[in-house]
C-alpha cells in the first residue's frame, strides 16, 4: 500500500466498528438487535471483527415475531454458534399470550407494531442501555436526520425535535437513569455497500436472498409467499416463481422479486440496475407516507 | 473486463460534503439534479415526486422535490437539523450532509462541516456575493474542510453570460483570500436544466473548466487526513480472557493521524511509558501498517497499564498536554453560557470536567469583526475562548489535526451536546 487512503468500504468499516467500540466502552450493558436480515448480519460480522480475538461482548437480541422465514431461524442458531454469542429473544408471541398487545386483524394484518411493544418490554427486562441496530439513513427518508447515538426517553420513544448534534467523531452517550440509546453503527452505508462488503468479506447469508424456487402469491404488485400465516383472499391462487428477498422481514408481509440472481455477484449487479428502493417491496411502509417516521416515534427500531 | 468494474468497487474512495446556501439559491434542485443525473433515484421516488410535481401544477420534474422530507418540517416548524443522503457513480461514493434550516443554520452547518472533505457553496447568479455567502464559507475554513466548490447556480437567469460568471468569481476571489480555505474552485451551472452538473452545457463555450460531478469525482482528498503526525487514542482495551489468548492485552481504536508499523517505537500518554507496536490486526487480519482513518487492535511489546482516554504516539513526535486549552468554540444550544459554567468535555476518546475560565472574544460572522467584553455565548454564537480541564488533554492543533483538535461540551444536568470547540 503506498497510497494512504481507504476504500470507500474500508472506511465504511473502520466508522462502523468505531461506532461498535464507542458503544461498548460507554455503555455499561449493550446489546445487538438481531432481526437475520443482512445488515444485521454485517452488523454482528462487524461486531465480531471489532473484538478479535475476544468474542462479541453483547449478546444478541432477536425481537421473534413468531412469523418469521424458517430460514432465518436456521441461519439465526448457526450464527449465533460460529460466533460464541449469546441470544436473547424477545417474542411477540409471549407479549399478545400475555395480553400486553393485540393480534391485529384484517387483510394486512401484521404484526410489525407490536413488535415495538415486545421489544421496549425486553430491554426493560434486560435493562439494556444501548441497542444497536442495522438501521441505513439511506432506507427511508425519516432516517435520514438520525443520529448515529440516538437517544430515547424513558418510554423509548424518539423525539425528532430533541436530538443532540453530532460533530467529527465524538459521540455523545451520556443519559439519564431510565433513558437509552439506539445505535446505528451502518448509518452511512447503502444497500449497495452491504452487498458489496458481504460480498468481499465472504459473509454468509441466508438463502433467502438468492434466487430460488417458491409458491407465491400476486397481491397488488407484491409477491407474497405462502405461509400458514397468509390468508388467501378470494381468487388468489398460489403459483411457483422463481424469486429472492431483497430484505427479510415477517414472512406474511415481505414480498418476494422474481429474481434469478443466485450468486452474490449477480445481486449486485442486480441491485445496480435496479429501479426500485429495497423497501417498496415491504407492505408496512406503503400504509402512508409517514408510517416509518410514526413507528420510529413509537420506538421502533 | 466484467470482472475488473465489479472489483472496481473495492478501489472506490468516499467523499463527504456538505452543501450551503441561502434559502431559494437552488440547494435542494442542485441535490435532486445530481441525485437524477447520476442515476441514484429510484423509480419509486421518482414516480413519488412527478406526482406532487403534477398536483402543484408544474410542467417540469420539481427535483428540489426529492429532498422534500425536511422542507415539509420547516414549515411545521420542526428543528431540522443534517440530513444525509447518499450517491455512488462508478468512481467514488459520495455522502451529502444537507444542512437546510435558516434560523438554525451556524450550528448545522457546523455539525455537517465536521466531517467534510468538501464543501459546496452556492450563489445565485442574478444575486452575487450575499452575506450567506460570506458567512458560509467563513464557517467552512473554520471547519478547516479543505475543499471548497462554488457554484455559480441559476446561470439560465443571466443568459448564461461569461462577464456575470467572471465578476462573481473575482469578488469572491477577494473575499476569500481572507479566509484559510487551500483548495477552491468555480463551476458554473443551472440545477434547473442540468448545465455543467453532471453533463456539460451547450450553452456556456467559453467555460473551459470541470463538470460539478467531474470535480467531485477527481478532486484529491488522499491528503485531507494527517499522514505525518502519529496518533492513536486508545478506545477499547481488548482482553479476550481466553486459555488460547490468556495474556493478550490488544489496544483498539481509530488511528488519528500519522503511520504505525510493527516495531515502531512508541510513547504512551499520560503514563509517559515507551514501548515497540508488537502486532497491528482487525479481526484475523494482521497488518503491515495502519493509518488514518483505520480502526484497528494494537498490541506492544510491553505490559504498560494502559486504559481508555490514553493516547499512544512517537517518543519524538507526540501532541501538547495542557489544563488549560484555547478554543474556537461554537455554542449550539438555547440556553446561553456563562463564565465560570462547568460541563463536561469530549476529545478524542477521553472525557474530562471542564469550566470556561474566559471570552476572549466573540465573532461576528458576517463581518468577521472581533466583540470584545461579552458576558456570555448563546445559540450560534462563535467565540475565541479559554478553557480549563480537570486533567490535561493530549491535544494537537486543529489545523494540524481535525480528529486530536476537536472536542464537544456535553452539559451536566441535561447531558446534551451544547457546543462544538476547535483547539486553537
Ligand atoms: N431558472 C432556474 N431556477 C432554479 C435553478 N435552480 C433552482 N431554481 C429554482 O429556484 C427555486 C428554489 O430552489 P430550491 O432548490 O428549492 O432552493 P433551496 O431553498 O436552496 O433548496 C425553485 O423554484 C427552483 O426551481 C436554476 O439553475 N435555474
Amino acid at each position: 500500500m503506498s497510497q494512504y487512503y481507504l476504500s470507500h468500504l474500508k472506511e465504511l468499516e473502520s466508522e462502523a466498528i468505531f461506532v461498535i467500540r464507542e458503544v461498548v466502552a460507554q455503555f455499561e450493558n449493550p446489546a445487538l438487535l438481531f432481526s437475520g436480515g443482512k445488515d444485521s448480519i454485517v452488523l454482528a460480522y462487524l461486531s465480531k471483527k471489532a473484538f478479535q480475538p475476544a468474542k462479541i461482548p453483547f449478546p444478541l437480541v432477536h425481537i421473534d415475531t413468531g412469523h418469521n422465514f424458517p430460514e432465518t431461524m436456521v441461519y439465526r442458531d448457526w450464527l449465533v454458534n460460529e460466533l460464541g454469542v449469546r441470544l436473547v429473544v424477545g417474542s411477540v408471541q409471549e407479549s399478545i399470550d400475555s395480553g400486553r398487545v393485540k393480534e391485529e386483524t384484517g387483510a394486512n394484518a401484521s404484526r410489525n407494531a407490536l413488535q415495538t411493544v415486545t421489544l421496549l418490554d425486553t430491554v426493560e427486562k434486560y435493562k439494556y442501555d444501548a441497542a444497536m441496530g442495522g438501521a441505513r439513513r439511506d432506507e427511508e427518508k425519516a432516517r435520514a436526520k438520525e443520529r448515529f447515538f440516538s437517544h430515547r426517553d424513558e418510554f423509548g420513544q424518539w423525539d425528532p425535535k430533541n436530538q443532540r448534534p453530532e460533530l467529527w467523531n465524538l459521540f455523545n452517550g451520556r443519559k439519564q437513569q431510565g433513558e437509552h440509546f439506539r445505535v446505528f453503527p451502518i448509518s452511512n452505508w447503502t444497500e449497495m455497500d452491504v452487498w458489496q462488503y458481504i460480498f468481499t468479506e465472504n459473509i454468509p447469508i441466508p438463502s433467502l436472498y438468492l434466487s430460488h424456487e417458491r409458491e407465491v402469491i400476486n397481491r397488488d404488485g407484491a409477491l407474497l409467499s405462502v405461509s400458514p400465516w397468509l390468508k388467501l383472499r378470494a381468487g388468489e391462487v398460489p403459483e411457483k416463481r422463481i424469486v429472492r428477498f431483497r430484505t427479510c422481514g415477517d414472512m406474511p408481509i415481505t414480498g418476494a422479486v422474481e429474481s434469478d440472481a443466485d450468486t452474490i455477484e449477480k445481486i449486485i449487479e442486480e441491485v445496480a440496475s435496479s429501479r426500485k428502493t429495497e423497501r417498496g417491496t415491504r407492505a408496512d411502509d406503503k400504509r402512508s407516507e409517514t408510517a416509518m417516521e410514526d413507528r420510529k416515534k413509537a420506538g421502533y427500531f | 473486463m466484467k470482472s475488473e468494474i465489479k472489483m472496481s468497487y473495492t478501489k472506490n474512495q468516499l467523499l463527504r460534503f456538505t452543501t450551503a446556501g441561502s434559502v431559494d439559491d437552488g440547494k435542494s434542485t442542485l441535490i435532486g439534479r445530481l441525485l437524477y443525473d447520476s442515476k441514484s433515484i429510484f423509480e419509486d421516488q421518482l414516480e413519488a415526486v412527478e406526482a406532487s410535481s403534477a398536483k402543484k401544477g408544474f410542467d417540469y420534474v420539481d427535483l428540489s422535490l426529492l429532498t422534500d422530507g425536511l422542507k415539509s418540517e420547516r414549515e411545521q416548524g420542526i428543528t431540522i437539523d443534517v440530513a444525509y443522503r447518499y450517491f455512488a457513480t462508478p468512481k467514488r461514493k459520495f455522502i451529502i450532509a444537507d444542512t437546510p434550516g435558516h434560523i438554525q443554520y451556524t450550528r448545522n452547518m457546523v455539525t455537517g462541516a465536521s466531517t467534510a472533505n468538501l464543501a459546496l457553496i452556492l450563489i445565485d447568479a442574478r444575486k452575487g456575493l450575499i452575506e450567506q455567502t460570506y458567512r458560509h464559507s467563513f464557517i467552512a475554513s473554520l471547519l478547516k474542510i479543505p475543499h471548497i466548490i462554488v457554484c455559480v447556480n441559476k446561470m439560465d437567469l443571466v443568459n448564461y453570460d461569461e462577464a456575470v460568471y467572471e465578476k462573481i468569481v473575482d469578488d469572491y476571489k477577494a473575499f476569500s483570500a481572507k479566509l484559510e480555505i487551500s483548495d477552491i474552485q468555480f463551476v458554473p451551472i443551472s440545477a434547473l436544466l442540468g448545465d455543467n452538473v453532471v453533463n456539460r452545457s451547450n450553452n456556456m463555450d467559453w467555460y473551459k473548466g470541470a463538470t460539478l460531478l467531474h470535480m467531485l469525482e477527481n478532486v484529491h482528498i488522499e491528503s485531507d487526513y494527517n499522514h505525518i503526525d502519529s496518533r492513536f487514542p486508545v478506545q477499547y482495551v481488548v482482553r479476550p480472557m481466553s486459555n488460547e489468548y490468556h495474556d493478550f492485552r490488544g489496544y483498539a481504536g481509530r488511528v488519528a493521524g500519522g503511520i504505525f508499523r510493527p516495531g515502531d517505537e512508541v510513547l504512551v500518554l499520560p503514563s509517559g511509558f515507551t514501548s515497540k507496536i508488537k502486532t497491528i490486526q482487525l479481526g484475523d487480519t494482521v497488518l503491515e501498517e495502519a493509518f488514518a482513518p483505520m480502526s484497528i487492535t494494537m498490541t506492544l511489546e510491553d505490559e504498560i497499564d494502559i486504559s481508555r482516554g490514553d493516547i499512544i504516539a512517537k517518543p519524538n513526535n507526540h501532541p501538547e498536554s495542557e489544563q488549560d486549552v484555547d478554543v474556537m468554540l461554537c455554542w449550539m444550544n438555547q440556553k446561553p453560557i456563562n463564565l465560570n459554567s462547568k460541563f463536561f468535555v469530549k476529545h478524542t476518546t477521553k472525557e474530562v470536567r471542564g469550566v470556561l475560565k474566559e471570552i476572549q472574544y466573540k465573532l461576528d460572522i458576517n463581518s468577521l469583526h472581533r466583540i470584545e467584553n461579552a458576558p456570555q455565548l448563546v445559540m450560534n454564537d462563535i467565540a475565541r475562548v479559554k478553557i480549563r480541564t480537570s486533567q490535561p488533554l493530549f491535544f494537537d492543533n486543529y489545523r494540524k489535526n481535525r480528529i486530536t483538535g476537536s472536542l464537544i461540551l456535553v452539559d451536566e444536568g441535561t447531558n446534551e451536546t451544547v457546543a462544538a470547540g476547535m483547539i486553537v
